[in-house]
């Protein structure tokens, strides 16, 4: 016996690792970001924030580690929103059809999508984080090998918490959705405000109220905080602006992040339910 | 804490008793010898009785009634045909029957199972070939069948065997590590017929297995057809050619508008219509009109520029009589050619129009159709 989802996931890996075009994009684009936004805006750092010096004795990071735990955020945004599509192709071709017919339950579907998804996303995390130290970001700076290890697992279990909420919707939505551009539609308009109302190129301090209630409710700032707090630490400045993260907040942060899963996997739950043609 | 831990465990064991007693194993095991004796009683059933079972099957879109109240049945073993024009009906009864779509009315059995009640059952005796394609252009054709192995459960050593044996039956064996996207039509149409036959089908469902095939790979195509039917597959399909129906089905039965209008073999069809047809080429038609027209059995007699085309009412074997009352009476006979009805007449008979026309007039519903 052998369980259906392996085969899902194992036939999304074959084709990822197979496509060199998707391969590629998929590593070079968050390294782009990384180099193109990070350097361009690293370099114009002290035009934005003329007083922003940070305090001597605290621990202080460039702009390129502060805005690649945004990258690396905005890498699994993408990615998972966007491999959900794969349910859509199968559709569009017909081998959902073919899939449906079968023994197999539907929720197996689901479970292999997602895995795949999350599986690229830690891969990109790995990828942004990796290329990050050519470009001068420091992540788990004054860590033993231990420590950074241990770090690198809490920045991958942030990952992982995340990509799967984020898996969830997007499956949910290609499956319900019949038309395949209209689920683009869905997925790009969805992108932008998630990107831009997080704390994941900029302090939200000084925001108007109304973004920051959004990037309080976006799953993508609790992610960033996690992110951060693994990787770069607890208690920091940059540019002069402290980013402190107790132990409560991170937990409330992942919190988020569960609560969010859970009512994402209601969703999708529903949206494999209620489908009734492929 | 620790006195909380023991009241804890002391509740785990009554549960455990509790459930013990009410559902003690030798009972469980009774209810699986039950299981395994009804599952048995109906495999023999099946053997006795019908490998698909439709009756009163309807089914809506909306308003839109595309199955109307029908019943029919195919007996294990059979080539059975489902014919009908574009939009009849054929795709939405296939895919009600193999699970697709729920039953809204009506009760199917597939292999002596259930459609509604044991779908999972259902969906393990079917192999099923899609009217269009459905491959995943990036799998070469053994991670192909591998796939849809693994998604039917099927353990590593029953489907690698499995698959080689299948790959040699459609001939793809120097195919085997090609892509998908790169093989011809034909090699395409094999490798969805060997996929619908690898998980060892009781029967397998082929919506159109020839559409848009050249002439020899259709004759391929239905030799494998035919080669898997002899090992006890019941074959159920849809076509729309007539000559493949006629050749190689057991069963047929036409659908239009929703309803079954004619159910049988192909001999039975043909000979239903009972319109036999001497086609007579003599020197003086005229003359032979009226000699011949008052013949008992005799329907209509017109006049082609292939000489006279008399229509029989039934079966009459009249043609040895008609050629007497000629010859008798000095006309004489150039050729006799006599027509049976071809299953085209059967169909035309029966929906009152040719395939022809019926696909063009209902392409713009069919299409609706497949949107759905």
């Amino acid at each position: 016996m052998e369980n259906g989802f392996v085969a899902i996931y194992w036939r999304d890996m074959v084709k990822f690792f197979r496509s060199k075009a998707l391969l590629f994009s998929a590593l070079i684009q968050p390294v782009l970001w990384l180099v193109l936004y990070g350097i361009s805006m690293s370099s114009n750092i002290s035009l934005f924030f003329p007083q922003g010096s940070n305090p001597p004795g605290v621990v202080s990071v460039n702009y390129m580690t502060f805005m690649a735990a945004g990258v690396v955020g905005m890498t699994i945004l993408f990615t998972c929103l966007y491999a959900g599509q794969n349910v859509q192709f199968d559709k569009q071709y017909g081998l959902m059809k073919m899939i449906v017919v079968s023994p197999m339950p539907r929720s197996q579907i689901l479970v292999g999508v997602t895995l795949g998804g999350i599986t690229k996303a830690l891969i990109q995390t790995t990828i942004v984080i990796a290329f990050g130290y050519v470009f001068g970001v420091h992540f788990f700076n004054g860590l033993t090998i231990v420590g950074a290890l241990t770090a690198m697992a809490g920045v991958l279990m942030f990952a992982v918490t995340f990509s799967l909420g984020l898996m969830f919707l997007s499956t949910a939505i290609a499956m319900r959705v019949r038309d395949h551009n209209v689920s683009q539609a869905i997925i790009t308009l969805l992108t932008l405000p998630l990107f831009f109302a997080s704390n994941a190129l900029y302090p939200l301090d000084s925001m108007p109220t109304a973004i920051r209630i959004a990037s309080d409710l976006n799953p993508l700032t609790h992610f960033i905080n996690g992110m951060r707090y693994f990787g770069i630490g607890p208690d920091f400045y940059s540019f002069g602006v402290r980013y402190s993260t107790s132990l409560e907040e991170l937990f409330i942060s992942l919190g988020f992040l569960v609560g969010f899963n859970i009512i994402m996997f209601l969703v999708a739950v529903r949206a494999f339910e209620t489908t009734k043609e492929f | 804490m620790q006195t909380d831990g023991l009241i804890f465990l002391e509740k785990l064991k009554r549960h455990r008793i509790s459930d013990w007693l009410n559902n003690p194993p030798i009972s469980k095991g009774l209810q699986k010898v039950g299981t395994r004796i009804n599952c048995v009683a109906r495999r023999w059933k099946y053997v006795k009785e019908y490998a698909v079972s439709v009756e009163g099957l309807s089914h809506s879109y909306g308003k839109l009634r595309a199955v109307n109240d029908i019943s029919f049945n195919v007996e294990k073993g059979q080539i059975f045909s489902f014919l009908g024009p574009n939009g009849a009906g054929k795709t939405t009864t296939i895919n009600l029957l193999i699970t697709l779509l729920p039953i809204q009315i009506g009760k199917v059995t597939i292999a002596g199972f259930d459609v509604t009640k044991e779908q999972n059952n259902v969906r393990r005796s079917i192999g099923v070939v899609f009217q269009d394609q459905r491959l995943d252009r990036d799998l070469t054709v053994w991670e192909t069948l591998d796939f849809h192995g693994r998604i039917y459960s099927l353990s590593k050593n029953t489907r690698r065997p499995r698959i080689d044996e299948l790959i040699e039956l459609v001939e793809l064996t120097d195919k085997r590590n090609e892509f998908a996207k790169n093989l011809s039509g034909g090699m395409k149409r094999r490798l969805e017929i060997a996929r619908g036959l690898l998980t060892r089908p009781q029967i397998l469902f082929l919506d159109e297995p020839t559409i848009g095939l050249d002439t020899q790979t259709r004759r391929r195509i239905w030799s494998y057809i035919k080669k898997v039917n002899k090992e006890g597959v019941t074959i159920f399909l849809t076509t729309h050619y007539m000559d493949e129906a006629d050749q190689n089905s057991d069963a047929i039965c036409i659908i239009d508008k929703g309803k079954i209008i004619a159910n049988g073999s192909s001999e039975n069809l043909k000979n239903s219509l009972g319109q036999d047809r001497i086609n007579l080429q003599t020197d003086n038609d005229e003359k032979a009109v009226q000699l011949i027209k008052d013949v008992p059995g005799i329907n209509q007699i017109l006049r082609s520029s292939e000489g006279l085309i008399i229509h029989l009412k039934e079966n009459a074997y009249l043609t040895p009589k008609i050629i007497d009352v000629l010859r008798t009476q000095g006309v004489e006979i150039i050729s006799v050619n006599l027509m049976k009805p071809t299953l085209d007449d059967v169909f035309v008979h029966f929906t009152g129009k040719g395939l022809g026309e019926a696909s063009q007039e209902g392409m713009g519903q069919n299409l609706g159709q497949q949107e759905r």
